[in-house]
């Protein structure tokens, strides 16, 4: 891991202190009105502790919101919008932020009247309400849930300026839930059992096969995320929590449980979730998400204001198969990197952040990051992911992304060759 | 250390150790009744486990299917605006657009039972009778061009001898052998023939959603 760029930074403390101060000196300066004069805040009282029993952000920050792409789908209550990741920081997606995927829109649903039935290869058939289910054992993780068709849009090119856009299927909090195993073994598993199919309280009914390995190893069954209750567009009042692998697998609103000995090869895992590659063959049951990774600032939601200079690029780095060992960071679009610096907890199959420190010149930029994680997966260049996977897999686009920061400081998503 | 005395000391520090995860079961929640089973248990596999008896034509789903279905995904299955399209596209998965349907993709008849049942018509889940939705299959497989016959009788004993034209159209996930993205020290400097320059820009295609909010 580096450290802040220390001689970016001493070259300037130099400067400033021979030239930088003779231009302070000479330089006629405005006073600053937001110093000199009298605010409204200053002197008004403000809201009392009863104003807002449940808090939101600041009327300054109503742009960070979740967007959709309304061409994308023909009706909202199957559609998705997503995170606006170029406004966020640290690896916490706020409750409020996480993007929603729905195909049959948000379930409403009385806790009270909320049941999860486990059936099928099982010694005793069991039915839990959330109170059954908040006697458990509980644990508290910290994952990234990352769609599987993240960046889906991507594939054929360049389309959309914005990493809320290009990148913003992804969110990561931290979960507070039983493990699964609890629960199967309080049903007890036959022997012959080898897969697990979660399935959906609301009108879609969601299903998918996880195999039971996976179920007993590390999936959760979460009633809280980031310290309250899930939120109602991410499963209120449970859902399964299925680390690292496809978020369509982490079904919301989860009310049933089934085992069985083979999978169900369900819509959801037959026409939607196989990559079809070139040839005309599709992989299916690509379950864990590839290593990947974005900056989040600059991009073309977060242009560079303020002139060249020290600047800071943010972003965040995941992968599906653990943690992540390293981030590389391109000015000049892939010919040229350097190991940018990890920040915060580094929790497996969670998001990292990254920033890489430096000063800007002012001239165009193509800026490039690139992941390794821990079992040694690289993030490939978009060229490298389309030899192998070809354009039309919708799924699993975790190639290498570029934006171009022009000298103004404004930012495009681009290819590059 | 052999497996006995690993055992051994396991056992005792499952009596020592009042951790819960040592214990059998916690005793929490009920047995299910048959009949809650029965209620929830909807689930279809290519196999046919959790078919439930009952038998329709393609005759009598071309009329369900007008009536509940056709507004959305077409009268011919073509899908109005964008809402899915459920017939054709044969031969097209090699194409540079290759159009995914039931007759092209879909590997099982079971899936189409499975999903219309569960999920259809949009808004109205579950509200097909098993009649109803062994004769909308059948109008499917017969709009694919997968059964010929539209008074042939599709019910749990003939179900089985559907094949689905795309059955061996999957492979399993073999990225960590294929797709060599695994290891090697990723290169650093002069990573590139020469300078790097801009080959295609989104700002052409334009479909960033202008912000309203
Ligand atoms: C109001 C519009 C609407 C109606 C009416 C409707 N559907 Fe759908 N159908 C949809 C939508 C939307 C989806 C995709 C849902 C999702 O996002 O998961 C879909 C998906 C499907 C699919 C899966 C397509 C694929 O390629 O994966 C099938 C099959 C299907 N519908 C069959 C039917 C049948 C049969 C009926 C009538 C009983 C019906 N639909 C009625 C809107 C509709």
């Amino acid at each position: 891991m580096a450290s802040p760029d220390k001689t970016a930074l001493s070259r300037r403390a130099l400067l400033s202190g021979a030239a930088g101060s003779a231009a302070l000196a000479t330089v006629a300066r405005a006073d600053d009105p937001a110093i000199t004069g009298m605010q409204e805040w200053n002197q008004y009282l403000g809201d009392g502790v009863d104003a807002a029993p449940y808090g939101v952000p600041s009327e300054f920050e109503a742009d960070v919101v979740r967007r959709d792409v309304p061409w994308l789908t023909a009706d909202p209550v199957s559609s998705v919008n997503f995170t606006p990741l170029h406004k966020l920081e640290g690896i916490i997606t706020p409750n409020g932020l996480c993007f929603e995927r729905h195909h049959a829109g948000v379930a409403l649903i009385d806790p009270a009247e909320h049941r999860l039935m486990i059936n099928g290869l099982v010694d005793r058939p069991l039915v839990f309400t959330m109170e059954d289910i908040k006697r458990f054992p509980r644990e508290n993780k910290v994952y990234f849930l990352e769609c599987a068709a993240n960046t889906g849009m991507e594939w054929r090119g360049a389309q959309l300026n914005g990493c809320q856009f290009t990148h913003g299927m992804v969110h990561c909090v931290m979960y507070t839930g039983v493990p699964l195993r609890y629960l199967l073994e309080e049903a007890g598993v036959k022997t012959n059992a080898k897969w697990i199919m979660p399935e959906g309280a609301d009108a879609s009914a969601m299903t998918r096969s996880i195999p039971l390995e996976k179920a007993l190893d590390d999936c959760l069954v979460a009633f809280a995320m980031n310290g309250e209750a899930l939120r109602p567009e991410q499963g209120y009042p449970l859902r399964i929590v299925v680390p690292g692998w496809e978020g369509n697998m982490w079904v919301k609103w989860l009310r049933r449980i089934e085992v069985g000995d083979e999978p169900w090869h369900h819509r959801e895992e037959t026409s939607k979730y196989t990559d079809l590659l070139e040839g005309g063959k599709a992989r299916r049951f690509t379950w864990e998400m590839d290593v990947k990774s974005v900056i989040t600032s600059p991009s073309p939601q977060a242009p560079i204001t303020h002139g060249k200079g020290h600047t800071v690029i943010s972003g965040l780095a995941w992968s599906g198969r653990g943690t992540i060992d390293r981030v590389d960071v391109s000015l000049d679009g892939g010919r040229n990197w350097q190991t940018a610096r990890i920040d915060g907890p580094s929790h497996d199959k969670a998001l990292h952040r990254f920033y890489h420190e430096f000063d800007w010149d002012g001239s165009p930029l193509l800026l490039q990051s690139r992941a390794v994680d821990s079992e040694g997966w690289v993030q490939p260049t978009k060229d490298a992911l389309r030899a192998v996977r070809g354009t039309e897999s919708i799924y699993h686009n975790n190639s290498i992304q570029t934006w171009h920061v022009r000298d103004g400081g404004e930012v495009e998503n681009v290819e590059v060759g | 250390m052999s497996k006995s005395v690993d055992t051994v000391i396991l056992v005792a520090a499952g009596l020592l150790c009042a951790v819960p995860a040592m214990a059998d079961t916690f005793g929490l929640g009920r047995p299910a009744t048959q009949a809650e089973i029965v209620a929830w248990d909807i689930d279809v596999r290519p196999d046919g486990e959790g078919l439930p008896e009952g038998q329709g034509t393609a005759v009598e789903g071309e009329e369900i299917y007008a009536e509940q279905c056709a507004a959305c995904h077409g009268d011919f299955g073509e899908g109005i605006d964008r809402w899915p399209v459920l017939v054709g596209g044969v031969d097209t998965l090699e194409n540079d657009r290759p159009v995914k349907t039931i007759g092209s993709y879909w590997p099982y008849a079971s899936t189409i039972w499975d999903y219309v049942h569960r999920a259809m018509p949009f808004g109205e889940a579950q509200s097909l009778e098993d009649d109803e939705v062994y004769a909308i299959t059948a109008y499917l497989l017969y709009m694919n061009d997968i059964i010929e016959d539209d008074e042939a009788v599709l019910s749990h004993e003939t179900f089985g001898d559907i094949v689905m034209p795309n059955a061996d159209g999957f492979i399993p996930d073999n990225r960590a052998t294929v797709d060599e993205m695994v290891g090697g020290a990723p290169c650093m400097k002069d990573c590139t023939a020469g300078p790097v320059s801009v080959t295609m820009r989104a700002r052409v295609l334009d479909v960033t959603p202008e912000d309203e909010n």
